[in-house]
């Protein structure tokens, strides 16, 4: 210390100790109340499949540092080998890591006890954006809070894309015409039904172009076998944790479901969720459920095929018209050193702006969680051929409502229905000849287990 | 004292200071001093990514599922009645005993044929049969995966080239069991291989004249020279190939996740399932410490004929 200050110090007095005291206890509070000079941010973020979705992120991320002179470490987790679930884990585990986590799907449940609630984002994101479908609400708001935002970066409906020249061929099916690329509701879409669907599928696969549906245990295999069934209203448990496989809507869905499965490849069952894209883009399949990423390689890889395919709503049952959707969330670890700045990132990037660059990078893969935002152009404008996944996202005229498989079962244990793909699974014993019978008691055992 | 025998105490000091100086040095010049300050590194090592996580693995297998509560082997009891987890150590006995006793059988064909090639051959064809082992197997088995895949298989498409229908590799329970077990054995088979090269190797040629001249055959040879030469190195490879197999994680996860129908879970990639994907730590790691006490027995009791056989040989 040099003299003066020395001085100054000796000349301390109580009042002025006071007053310094209260200016280092507010310091806090000016980072509390604005990410500005917040410091360090480290976020980690799914790794696109898309490569241009990275760059886009990022470029927003650097933007925004930039702006509130904080520090961001963005990194890019992919989901190959569930590295993202793993690294969820181990950083819930040793309660350090990002501050800002992606949590797919059901790992906001997973990791409740260790996410900071984000109600105050969420109330501005609604208000601003209106609300967000009912699949997102299930999978994030834990007692009555929200825990983490739904994003768009990543999230995906997967309904069905299928070849245009085939589906026309072999079943008469003119997707083009049931679901144009304009805001139309045609009588042709009402008849899109689960009985439509078996007999164009079944068609195909006599023509030797089946529909490649896995049933397999890998998500895409899940979601296909969850949205059936949601459109028979099957349940395998309810939403009190009540076990209810042993009921007539299991029952008459299996009884769809052993008619369909004879006609899926026989390798069906080992299908995992890159065995669906193959199929088509090797054209050998003329129906997949998939999200638009299947055409974008075909697109590459096989333009002929990618030219060929066209995106279009999942078909109706007897309890309605229901998509597989597979959300992204974004989280604050609870454990984060700096929960302000982390949230108000994420707030920044899920403006509408922002949202739909990003989506428009990604040939509109990413599905915004805010029904207001999914009138974005790019899905109109993608090609070939010029509004291939204008219906990739629900539109009104759909009259369809986003799924998830398992729902509404409590989600602690609709998340082992889903990653044990017991529905999928189901559907693998009828085709390996099991009796409904057998299969449903196979069920109610496995099921029993999961609600420990 | 008045005895005489006193000393004062600023001459007994030096004394015990330098006694004890002495007996530091000689601690520090041991050869096993050495030894072990070399060693310290690995054993500090070991304690923290073997032993503490095995210690907290067995922790958090007696939690219940939040975490929250002890359940002591309460996780251990429910996984038994579950009808998926009998079919999880079916499949895991049926894995690891399948692929360690075809590896043993196959490495000692494979050592005797290669005991056989002369000279610089021998290098090559070594060389040559070791690159299964050496290849990082997440990658082999991607590439086995590729061949038994349902749209790009090489295997169907070879079968085709013969007017033969494709065959689901890894869509019907029994095929896909079988798949997951040929790729362990492909992999594992060179280090049975090697192992038992370097037995047949350290067996002095004298016995073999002794039993020639006894007027022994081949098989007898075998049966009665060979073979018990090699009890201790047959012992420890099994052993040691059986915990690596048991523990298995990459073939299955790769090539099957477990499926069709969970038809080929192993511990390790059911742990994962229920574990981290579907959020029950404590039911995961239950499950992954199914068999360490059972391998544990079986290590003590072959471990200890080794070391039985060991000391007969030297005596």
């Amino acid at each position: 210390m040099t003299a003066p200050e020395l001085q100054a110090v000796g000349k301390m007095t109580r009042r002025r100790a006071l007053k310094v005291a209260a200016a280092s206890a507010a310091l806090p509070l000016v980072h509390i109340r604005s990410g500005r000079a917040a410091g360090k941010l480290s976020i980690a973020f799914w790794d696109h499949w898309v490569p241009a979705g990275n760059a886009a992120m990022q470029k927003q991320v650097d933007a925004w540092a930039a702006k509130n002179h904080v520090e961001v470490q963005a990194d890019f987790i992919t989901s190959n080998g569930q590295k993202n679930i793993l690294t969820i884990a181990a950083e819930h585990q040793a309660r350090t890591g990002h501050d800002v986590q992606t949590f797919p799907t059901w790992e906001v449940h997973n990791n409740a006890d260790m996410i900071e609630p984000i109600d105050d984002v969420m109330k501005r994101l609604t208000d601003k954006y209106g609300q967000v479908n009912q699949v997102c609400e299930y999978l994030a708001k834990v007692n009555g809070k929200w825990l983490a935002v739904p994003t768009s970066s990543g999230t995906q409906y997967k309904g069905p894309c299928g070849r245009i020249s085939v589906l026309k061929e072999k079943a008469g099916l003119d997707v083009v015409s049931i679901y144009p690329a304009r805001d139309e509701h045609t009588a042709a879409s009402d008849a899109w039904t689960w009985a439509a669907h078996y007999k164009a599928a079944e068609a195909c696969a006599k023509a030797g172009m089946p529909f490649a549906i896995g049933l397999g245990q890998t998500t895409d295999s899940v979601d296909f076998a969850g949205t059936l069934f949601r459109a028979y209203g099957a349940e395998l448990v309810d939403k009190d944790g009540n076990i209810t496989v042993k009921s007539d809507k299991v029952r008459a869905v299996l009884e769809h479901a052993q008619t369909l499965v004879k006609v899926l490849p026989d390798d069906a069952v080992s299908y995992d969720d890159a065995s669906n894209n193959r199929a088509l883009i090797s054209g050998k399949s003329a129906l997949i459920w998939n999200p638009p990423s299947a055409w974008a390689v075909a697109k590459r890889d096989a333009p002929q095929v990618a030219a060929d395919c066209w995106t279009f709503p999942a078909p109706t049952g007897p309890e309605g018209r229901f998509l597989p959707y597979l959300p992204y969330f974004w989280g604050v670890w609870s454990f984060s050193q700096n929960k302000t700045a982390g949230k108000e990132l994420i707030e920044a990037l899920m403006q509408r702006e922002p949202v739909e660059q990003r989506c428009t990078e990604v040939s509109g893969y990413d599905v915004p969680p805010f029904t207001t935002m999914l009138d974005f152009k790019v899905w109109s404008e993608v090609e070939p051929p010029k509004g291939t996944v204008y219906n990739y996202p629900i539109r009104p005229f759909h009259k369809a409502s986003a799924h998830i498989a398992a729902m509404p079962a409590p989600p602690e244990i609709a998340v082992q229905i889903y990653n044990r793909g017991t529905m999928p699974t189901m559907l693998a014993k009828l085709k390996s000849g099991q009796s409904i019978d057998q299969v449903v008691s196979w069920a109610s055992d496995e099921l029993e287990g999961f609600a420990r | 004292m008045a005895d005489g025998t006193s000393v004062p105490i600023d001459v007994i000091a030096p004394a015990r200071v330098r006694a004890r100086r002495n007996t530091m040095q000689r601690f520090a010049q041991r050869r096993s001093t050495t030894g072990f300050l070399l060693c310290l590194p690995l054993i500090l090592l070991i304690a923290a990514f073997v032993i503490y996580p095995a210690f907290y693995a067995i922790y958090l297998s007696m939690l219940n599922k939040k975490m929250t509560a002890f359940v002591g082997l309460g996780n251990f009891q429910f996984l038994l009645k579950r009808h998926t987890f009998q079919l999880v150590i079916f499949q895991s006995c049926l894995f690891a005993v399948t692929s360690v006793v075809l590896k043993a059988v196959i490495g000692f064909i494979l050592a005797h044929l290669m005991h056989n090639i002369p000279g610089k051959n021998q290098r090559i064809w070594r060389g040559l049969l070791l690159v299964p082992w050496v290849i990082p197997l997440a990658l082999s088995t991607l590439t086995w995966w590729w061949m038994f895949d349902p749209s790009y298989s090489a295997f169907n498409w070879v079968l085709n080239q013969f007017g033969i229908a494709n065959v689901p590799w890894l869509g019907v329970g029994w095929t896909a069991r079988f798949c997951t077990i040929a790729v362990n054995v492909w992999y594992g088979t060179p280090f049975f291989m090697i192992m038992y090269l370097a037995a047949l190797k350290s067996v002095p040629e004298q016995l073999y004249e002794a039993a020639a001249i006894d007027g022994a055959n081949t098989i007898q040879k075998l049966f009665f020279v060979t073979l018990p030469m090699m009890r201790n190195i047959i012992a420890i490879t099994v052993l040691f190939s059986l915990i690596v197999t048991f523990a298995d994680f990459d073939i299955v996860r790769i090539l099957t996740a477990g499926g069709p129908q969970d038809m080929t879970h192993v511990f390790a990639t059911y742990a994962f399932q229920i574990g981290i994907q579907s959020g029950d730590i404590p039911l995961g790691a239950a499950d992954s410490l199914f068999m360490f006490p059972i391998l544990a027995f079986a290590a003590f009791f072959v471990l200890r004929g080794v070391t039985r056989r060991t000391k007969e040989i030297a005596a």
